[in-house]
């Protein structure tokens, strides 16, 4: 089994959680937010992780090296709201060893 | 007052699939939905992406899904009350309920099946402080008489399909569309993109990128709308209409307030027997209920929505005998007079 990885998130009330994921599993940082209950259930990943929603915005305060944004999760912050230049769709970043040390905070819902 | 078994409310592929399964039983199904078109999520978000995980069909589109269902439970003839919202619920003195829409349309029926998923899809409203106060004048979230843009101004804002669409449709109808995106790109259809560029050109439309709306101003309805480009001074553009189009986001809405128990945004059922809620009567099935072990998935709706008909029959049947019977075996019988069956056994001597 490979190792997890240890991601820091903060939640929408301010409360900072240290967490381990898995890497093999496939598993984006929206799934790991809600495998943790960071986030009421139905606030959270609401199109299911298509970019389609961003319910799971989050401002990556790190400075991990992220994949590249593609042009359906440009698109979809185009039309978000409460977005900042460090805005990314957790539903986007997928829990791979590079993840190791990152940072978030969760955007407000809306 | 429209009357039926069971009032389903949501008209996704879980409260699609009930018609059918009640229809088995000779129950007919009436469908409340807040978008204009049945499927839920399936036609509203995604009609266009694969499903892998429904039974029996290594890949299916979302918008097929729904057609398919609706093909399948057509034979007993559900009813619709489609763009209306499913508000109030008020228990009658015969252990009925009568479900009364924002519209104010009823429905009464001895079940309710509550399968909203998520919840009813609402528009969603962009960040300026007095929008609300302009909501109906002049500021509307969803189209839904174009005639009233006739010879307006209008401001489109959004980068959609459903901002090109619209920007192209009320080209022809209002005296100015202006529409106005936060970026250069849209994602879109091609052809809407290209149509768009097509009347940019002629002047048909004015195309504000990559700009935001910030502010409204009127004196009781919208008479301008402040336009910021990136890295300039805001200036002010005359409008009559503002139409704000970012997609919709769903929320579990008035169904809050029914009494029903809510654990995680969802209802909580008796996943032991029938999908039953704390309220005797009333069900609720898929993406919208919470049991130990749920998963949101739409073939777990299909089997809730088949327990919980079972139950349902016997609300409203009290006392009468029934076994589950095969299709295979019984054929299909629709309330609109056509039957399905299968073809009867060849028999045929050898000589």
């Amino acid at each position: 089994m490979e190792q997890d990885i240890n991601i820091t998130i903060t939640d929408r009330d301010g409360v900072t959680h240290k967490v381990q994921a898995p890497t093999d599993m496939a598993m984006n940082l929206m799934e790991v937010v809600r495998s943790y209950e960071l986030a009421p259930e139905g606030t959270i990943g609401v199109c299911g992780g298509m970019a389609m929603c961003a319910s799971c915005q989050c401002y990556v305060i790190s400075d991990t090296e992220l994949p590249e944004i593609q042009d359906d999760e440009e698109a979809m912050l185009s039309e978000a709201f409460y977005v900042k230049d460090n805005s990314r769709l957790g539903c986007q970043i997928q829990m791979t060893p590079e993840m190791e040390g990152l940072e978030v905070e969760l955007a407000p819902e809306s | 007052m429209i009357t039926t078994d069971i009032i389903i409310i949501g008209a996704g592929p879980t409260g699609l699939f009930t018609v059918f399964e009640a229809g088995l039983l000779k129950l007919k199904c009436h469908l409340i939905d807040a978008l204009p078109q049945p499927g839920g999520q399936c036609s509203e978000l995604y009609p266009k992406k694969p499903i892998y995980d429904i039974p029996a069909y290594p890949e299916i589109l979302a918008g097929d899904l729904t057609e398919k269902l609706l093909e399948q439970g057509k034979q007993f003839e559900p009813g619709f009350t489609l763009g209306e919202r499913a508000e109030t619920i008020e228990k009658q003195e015969d252990g009925s309920f009568i479900v009364t829409t924002n519209k104010g349309t009823q429905h009464k029926a001895p079940v309710v099946a509550i399968a909203s998923g998520l919840g009813s899809f609402e528009p969603r409203k962009p960040l300026i402080h007095n929008i609300t106060d302009f909501e109906d004048k002049g500021v509307e979230y969803m189209i839904k008489e174009p005639e009233m843009y006739r010879n307006k101004k209008v401001v489109i804002a959004g980068g959609g399909d459903s901002a090109l669409d619209w920007s192209i449709f009320l080209a022809d109808v209002a005296s100015s569309v202006t529409l106005v995106h936060r970026r250069n790109e849209f994602r879109g259809h091609l052809d809407s993109v290209e149509k768009v560029q097509a009347l940019k050109n002629e002047g048909k439309i004015n195309l504000i990128t990559p700009a935001e709306i910030t502010a409204i101003q009127g004196n009781g309805k919208v008479e301008a709308v402040e336009v910021t480009k990136k890295d300039e001074e805001p200036f002010y553009l005359e409008t009559d209409h503002f139409i704000p189009l970012f997609g919709l986001s769903p929320k579990l809405g008035p169904i809050a307030n029914w009494g029903l128990e809510i654990e995680k945004n969802a209802i909580k059922v008796n996943n032991a027997l029938d999908y039953q809620t704390n309220i005797p009567g009333i069900f609720a099935i898929g993406d919208g209920n919470i049991y130990p072990g749920k998963l949101k998935l739409i073939l777990c709706g299909f089997h809730e929505a088949t327990l919980m008909c079972q139950a349902a029959y016997q609300i409203i049947n009290p006392g009468k005998r029934y076994v589950l019977k095969y299709t295979t075996v019984s054929g299909v019988d629709g309330f609109d007079g056509t039957r399905k069956e299968a073809p009867k056994a060849v028999v045929k001597a050898i000589e």
